[in-house]
């Protein structure tokens, strides 16, 4: 929420000044943009709207617009169809693992490209931008035989590895431009004033890269947590992931949309929740560099 | 920010006794790092991790897709009953003469050109849109946005699937409430067109806030001062955007381009999900047929030829995007 606030209060200062001079009226524009929001909004209003509607509504042929009762039954259905909770906590297991191993690993190489001139610097910042470009589909099929030849097919620690091909690259860019927006002169300081290069990291450094380590540390989790084709394709029926789960969710019945709404709303919630804290905070991150030059 | 200020100052006027040290201290710290000393070392112990990552679980797979695309490798060789057989060409001149191949890569091209456009001009629009806006507009709007950018892809697949039910849909029942309009049963994904265009919109939904997120952290960079002598010089809105904002926001606006781009490209999941994990013929992009021809066909050369072809498809794109984010680097 603050986050949401904390922008619309940057944008609202330039909006008095050009209010004045022109006195245009905004209640078109407002009309607009309230037309924005509700079409933006509308499928996610769906979501939880059909989520805790009773099922039978859901099959009206001449749907409410409106909530037409509250029931948490949808939620229970959507529990008992499969097993939910062995999916979410592989998909938590492998989200978790992932975001602390980049993280450890992303940190050093983030500091390495953006504090140090060494030979070779330009060719690494190169190699990880361009392995952010190969699609992740068309590595499936060698990433398959690759696992399947080390016997970490259906295992999680294979997707662990596979999701830190995508998550480090992105992960050490984003922490990169972290990093170049502190000013060096701190560290300096601190190491004439008698630290080392360690610590001055440890103690100037980290204290103030930490709300943009947290940040991308969600962000990556969220990845992690949304990737799909990988956990479809590496995994098992009996060890799929949450969003497999979801993706898989049919029965002999065909599908219940009522239950199947009310998995999604179980999945979307939290991520959207975390998503809330951080998106400001990344969305600034990705973008710093690219409105200097 | 506190504590460079308070250096700043420090350095800069009093006598010339003062400022000594801190130089010195950073050539000793530069020398450090000067490739060839002991200090070279240093960066390249703390990449060394990440670098072996990548080598091992993406380094390989990549030499690995190469390789198989040149060579023979189906059910026996993945069972490694039959050795995988080197066979030059053979997979590209046979996916490369077989029609189909350009039916999909001719449908992946537009629709991956629509999801870009619409997405950018929508971005656009509501971006702009947005700094007319009153606040309490501009925070419901930001909400809605978060919140579809936020959303799972596989939740909204799911969701999108359900707005466009044939039977129980919302969104042919509220058509059919238009006069002479009778929806109810209408299938959304009978034909391909028609059924990639709502996959269409479920991209560009899922697309736009990132790009008016940004797109307005943007146009905060647009100096008041160059609007306001740009209307006083006549230019009317068009104008200003035009020759003001525009230029300033380019390179916002090729990165975001380029990298939606390469996403739309990439589009996967959607398909896969909407049409039940078997997407017809009708509805196969690039994506999708190469993961069809390796593990419906069993044909993983195949498959590898046809993805090694989407990469070298999408590397002039990624020439421009990686010429942009380069010129980022150089700036700190």
């Amino acid at each position: 929420m603050s986050s949401v606030s904390g922008m619309s209060s940057t944008g609202t200062a330039p909006a008095p000044a050009r209010r004045k001079p022109h006195g245009r009226p905004r209640a078109g524009w407002n009309l607009l943009g309230l037309l924005v929001f509700l079409t933006a909004g509308f499928p996610v209003y769906w979501m939880l709207n059909t989520a805790f509607k009773p099922a039978a509504d859901a099959i009206d042929p001449d749907p409410s617009l409106f909530p037409t009762g509250l029931t948490f039954s949808n939620f229970g259905r959507a529990l008992d169809i499969s097993d939910f909770w062995g999916p979410v906590g592989r998909s938590l297991t492998v989200s978790l693992a992932v975001v602390v191993v980049g993280m450890v690993v992303g940190v050093l190489a983030a500091l390495a490209i953006s504090r140090f001139a060494f030979r070779g610097r330009k060719v690494v910042i190169v190699g990880i931008l361009a392995v952010q470009m190969v699609p992740l589909v068309a590595m499936i099929i060698p990433v398959f035989l690759l696992l399947n030849d080390l016997g970490q097919y259906d295992r999680l620690t294979g997707l662990i590895i596979t999701y830190l091909t995508f998550i480090l690259p992105f992960t050490v860019w984003t922490l990169r431009g972290f990093i170049v927006n502190i000013p060096k002169e701190l560290e300096e300081a601190a190491m004439v004033d008698g630290c080392s290069r360690a610590g001055a990291f440890v103690r100037v450094v980290f204290p103030l890269l930490a709300p943009g380590m947290v940040a991308t540390s969600v962000y990556a989790f969220i990845q992690a947590w949304n990737e799909y084709l990988y956990a479809l394709m590496l995994m098992s029926q009996q060890n799929q992931t949450a969003t497999v789960w979801l993706g898989n969710f049919t029965t002999k019945h065909g599908t219940e949309y009522a239950p199947m709404m009310a998995g999604s709303t179980m999945m979307a919630v939290p991520i959207v929740i975390l998503f809330l804290f951080v998106q400001r905070k990344m969305a600034a991150g990705l973008t710093a560099g690219a409105v200097k030059g | 920010m506190s504590a460079a200020d308070t250096t700043t100052p420090a350095k800069v006027p009093p006598a010339r006794q003062a400022p000594p040290p801190p130089p010195a201290a950073k050539e000793r710290a530069r020398n450090g790092q000067r490739p060839g000393g002991a200090g070279a070392a240093v960066p390249w112990a703390l990449l060394a991790p990440c670098l072996l990552v990548l080598v091992l679980v993406l380094g390989y797979p990549l030499a690995r897709l190469v390789t198989l695309s040149f060579q023979e490798f189906g059910q026996s060789q993945l069972w490694g009953f039959l050795p995988a057989e080197f066979v030059g060409l053979g997979n590209f001149t046979e996916v490369l003469g077989d029609g189909e191949f350009w039916t999909v890569v001719l449908r992946t091209v537009v629709f991956a050109a629509g999801c870009v456009v619409f997405t950018m001009v929508a971005g656009m629009l509501i971006a702009l849109l947005l700094q007319q806006v009153s606040g309490w507009v501009k925070i419901l709007v930001n909400i809605a946005l978060v919140a579809s950018w936020g959303m799972p892809i596989i939740v909204a697949t799911t969701v999108f699937k359900w707005l466009f039910d044939a039977d129980y849909g919302i969104l042919n029942a509220l058509l059919s409430k238009l006069p002479g309009v009778e929806m109810i049963g209408h299938n959304w994904f009978a034909s391909g067109p028609e059924g990639l265009a709502v996959i269409m919109l479920l991209v560009v939904w899922g697309a736009v806030p990132f790009v008016v997120i940004t797109l307005s952290a943007g146009l905060t960079q647009v100096p008041k001062e160059m609007v306001e002598a740009a209307r006083l010089d006549g230019a009317g809105a068009w104008g200003v955007f035009r020759y003001v904002t525009l230029p300033i926001l380019k390179p916002v606006i090729v990165m975001l381009t380029t990298l939606s781009v390469i996403w739309d490209m990439g589009v996967f999941p959607q398909v896969f999900v909407m049409r039940n994990g078997h997407p017809e013929a009708e509805f196969q992009l690039l994506t999708t047929y190469s993961y069809d021809k390796a593990f419906v066909v069993n044909d993983y050369a195949q498959g590898s030829a046809i993805a090694l072809l989407t990469v070298v498809l999408l590397l002039g794109v990624v020439a421009v995007y990686m010429r942009q984010m380069l010129k980022i680097g150089d700036v700190e």
